[in-house]
């Protein structure tokens, strides 16, 4: 599904925030990244979607045998990939409700279905929205303009259900939610799981882990994967911060 | 976007055609003898053609504003033509007689004449280069005496009421546009609405520029009689040439007591191609006013087109109690200038008005707000609001704001605000990773930035601005 090889990238001024990753992710798989801040986490995340000023100075990465980078971020969504935005961003003047249908049907157009009708649209809406308990007034309001931090990271999962992608990255959806709201996500996440479907999880805390059971957790740090193993890597570390994981 | 607007992004300006039809064309320049030459044209009446050699003799003392902020070479007046007619029998008794020519130019551009094909609820009279074409479902609407017709056929068959009205919103003399424009004017659309009738359809005018070296001058006047409703919409395009070509129109309305004019404008004429060259001069005055207690005249203008736009569509708030509104969208881009915003005169008691103002500047545009908003003393809590945003894509446009506030009466409000942002790399992102394309993206974002204006459209209007909002910033991102 996902092939990152050796990945080097810098931003504008030179600086170089990740400095050799790979990873590999088969179909089926979740993987959780973890790792403190400021480790480059949400560089890896941007870049693997396709989010300008970046340079790449070495490695590759390959998603379904196809050279990812060469890709733009608007293929690469068509071609199954979702980012779930860490801060997503506000747009004005813009119905929610709206915005999905347009990503929705530019993503049915390029892969050949017919878009959806204004009945069947609303229909996929209902039930996903039933799924993530939110209210209907959320789809009628801008996109993320004067919503919660909760509401946001909700919404962002939404447009994933929705969208149904190949690969989800999810960018510290969990961080800001209360209780509920994280039973919410983690189900949202769960309901998404599927033989032919990957997800990375990228996250702060232990916390998420509870709830979406991840196959690999990996420690990025100072833009390099430093430890991976199986779900237990994620409790050594709750125990011994990430200091004691070599981080 | 849809695939229509999909469509026209990357044909650049899709109207910028050439109809091949035979015209009678008057010689170049502008004197006396021009001037009795299109009023005999159109076999005007003696007081008509007095008015104008008034107005021409007014011109003749006036000089070109300078304080707006645009820049173009001087206009050599006595080069341009001021008059052009499709050659046809004179005046078309009905569709049938209109050159096939002409309905086949109009089908293309989208505004079929053919009452059957034409839009449902949208009557429209199509204006091609000087004189009026068609004017469609006159029947229907004289049925409750809205009379809708060309400017020419107005003078002829309801000349009182022309006489009454033409001239008493922008006096011939207001501006150095506005003279000449009343001088040689030729053809344009007459709107009355009778007392209480509420004007069930759209009326919309189609102005198209086709001959080369000509000005357009066109006139508009509606009136809505005591309690009356009428919306009205203005469209229009012209062939793409390299030398620039002046239109100087003027617009008025008349509100009486308890009336209601919407009057909606998407002016998409020839912008120039991206290094400045050709394009249409817009010079245009447009005022309306409330003249009656408790009337409201409310302009939304949709402003993509032109090479330079300089035009303030603005409010005489006479009657007491009456509503002025003003809702704009204008976006510059490549070499464009536009240099528009409205005035809004407080006169009557309690009057209140309203301004909306976005601009987009794009590519080296430069887009100026310029607004007035005064209350004369006997103007008692008179209320002005206005806000004015500018959009910016890329470092190479420009924005400016230039609001001027008088207040005559210390009983008044007025509010103004002001916002200038820069179109950001992350909305355009987030959208492109939800799979829109960066044109699509630039289109979303643009059209949620002007959702408070496209929102007074009516509903055919704003899906066609929606769309030329997004081809007229083509090329503007990437
Ligand atoms: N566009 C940028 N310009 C300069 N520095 C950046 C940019 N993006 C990220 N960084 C820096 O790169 C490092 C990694 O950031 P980030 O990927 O956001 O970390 P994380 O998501 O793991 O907290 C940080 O030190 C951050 O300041
Ligand atoms: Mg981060």
């Amino acid at each position: 599904m996902l092939e990152i090889k050796n990945l080097h990238a810098s931003v504008e001024g030179g600086r170089e925030i990740l400095k050799g990753v790979s990873l590999s992710v088969k179909p089926g798989e979740v993987h959780a990244i973890m790792g403190p801040n400021g480790s480059g986490k949400s560089t890896l995340a941007g870049i693997l979607a396709g989010r300008p000023g970046y340079t790449i100075t070495q490695g590759a990465v390959t998603y379904q045998g196809q050279d990812l980078l060469a890709m733009s971020p608007e293929d690469r969504a068509r071609a199954g990939i979702f980012l779930a935005f860490q801060y997503p961003v506000e747009i004005p003047g813009v119905n929610n409700m709206y915005f999905l249908r347009m990503a929705l049907n530019a993503i049915h157009r390029a892969k050949g279905e017919p878009e959806l009708d204004a009945g069947q649209f609303l229909k996929t809406v209902r039930a996903k929205l039933k799924l993530l308990e939110i209210e209907d007034d959320l789809l009628q309001r801008a996109v993320n303009v004067g919503f919660s931090g909760g509401e946001k990271k909700r919404n962002e999962i939404f447009q994933m259900a929705m969208l149904e992608p190949r690969l989800a990255i999810l960018d510290e959806t969990d961080s800001g939610l209360d209780i509920d709201a994280l039973r919410l996500v983690s189900n949202g996440i769960n309901k998404l799981r599927a033989p032919d479907r990957s997800v990375v999880m990228i996250t702060h805390y232990q916390r998420l882990l509870d709830y979406v059971a991840p196959d690999f957790v990996h420690v990025l740090s100072e833009g390099r994967i430093v430890r991976s193993g199986d779900k237990s890597l994620a409790a050594e570390l709750e125990k011994t911060g990430y200091v004691g994981v070599g981080a | 976007m849809t695939d229509t607007a999909q469509a026209l992004v990357g044909d650049g300006y899709k109207y910028g055609f050439v109809t091949d039809i035979e015209s009678d064309t008057a010689p170049p320049g502008l004197n006396e003898d021009t001037v009795r030459f299109v009023s005999a044209q159109k076999g005007e009446p003696e007081w008509l053609l007095e008015w104008r050699l008034g107005a021409y003799r007014r011109w003749q003392k006036m000089t070109e504003p300078k304080w707006a902020n645009v820049q173009f070479p001087p206009i050599d007046y006595q080069a341009a033509s001021y008059y052009s007619a499709p050659k046809q029998k004179a005046g078309p008794k009905s569709l049938d007689e209109v050159d096939p020519e002409l309905l086949k130019t109009y089908a293309k551009l989208g505004i079929p004449l053919h009452e059957r094909a034409a839009l449902a609820g949208v009557a429209v009279d199509a204006v091609f280069d000087s004189v009026s074409v068609a004017t469609t479902f006159k029947d229907k609407l004289g049925e409750l005496g809205i009379i809708f017709c060309s400017f020419g056929e107005a003078v002829r068959e309801h000349g009182e009421l022309v006489k009454q009205y033409l001239g008493s919103v922008v006096p011939q003399g207001d501006n150095f546009y506005s003279a000449l424009n009343s001088a040689v004017f030729s053809d344009g659309s007459f709107v009355y609405v009778p007392p209480g009738v509420r004007c069930p359809m759209e009326l919309s005018t189609y102005f198209r520029i086709n001959a080369a070296k000509t000005g357009q001058f066109e006139r508009t006047l509606v009136i809505a009689d005591k309690g009356a409703y009428v919306s009205y919409l203005e469209g229009c395009t012209a062939p793409q040439r390299d030398e620039n070509q002046l239109h100087a129109a003027v617009v008025e309305l008349i509100a009486l007591d308890d009336a209601q004019i919407k009057y909606s404008t998407v002016q998409n004429w020839y912008p120039g191609d991206a290094e400045g060259k050709g394009g249409i001069y817009n010079f245009v005055t447009k005022r309306g006013a409330c003249r009656g207690a408790r009337s409201k005249i409310s302009w939304t203008q949709v402003e993509t087109g032109s090479a330079i736009t300089w035009k303030y569509p603005g409010c005489l708030l006479e009657g007491d109690d009456s509503v002025g509104e003003f809702y704009s969208v204008a976006v510059t881009n490549n070499r464009q200038q536009a240099d528009t915003g409205t005035k809004m005169i407080h006169l009557g008691r309690n009057t209140r008005s309203t301004i909306i103002s976005k601009g987009i500047s794009a590519g080296k545009g430069q887009n100026t707000y310029r607004g007035l908003v005064r209350v004369q003393p006997k103007a008692a809590n008179a209320r002005n609001y206005t806000q004015c945003d500018s959009l910016l894509i890329g470092d190479r446009c420009g924005a400016h704001t230039v609001p001027y506030i008088e207040v005559r009466n210390p009983s008044a409000t007025v509010e103004h605000e002001a916002t200038t942002s820069k179109i950001s790399e992350d909305q355009m992102f987030y959208c492109r990773s939800r799979g829109l394309s960066q044109e699509d993206a630039l289109g979303l974002i643009v059209n949620g930035f002007c959702k408070e204006v496209l929102k007074e459209l009516p509903m055919e209007f704003a899906v066609e601005a929606q769309k030329l909002l997004s081809v007229s910033l083509e090329g503007s991102v990437g």
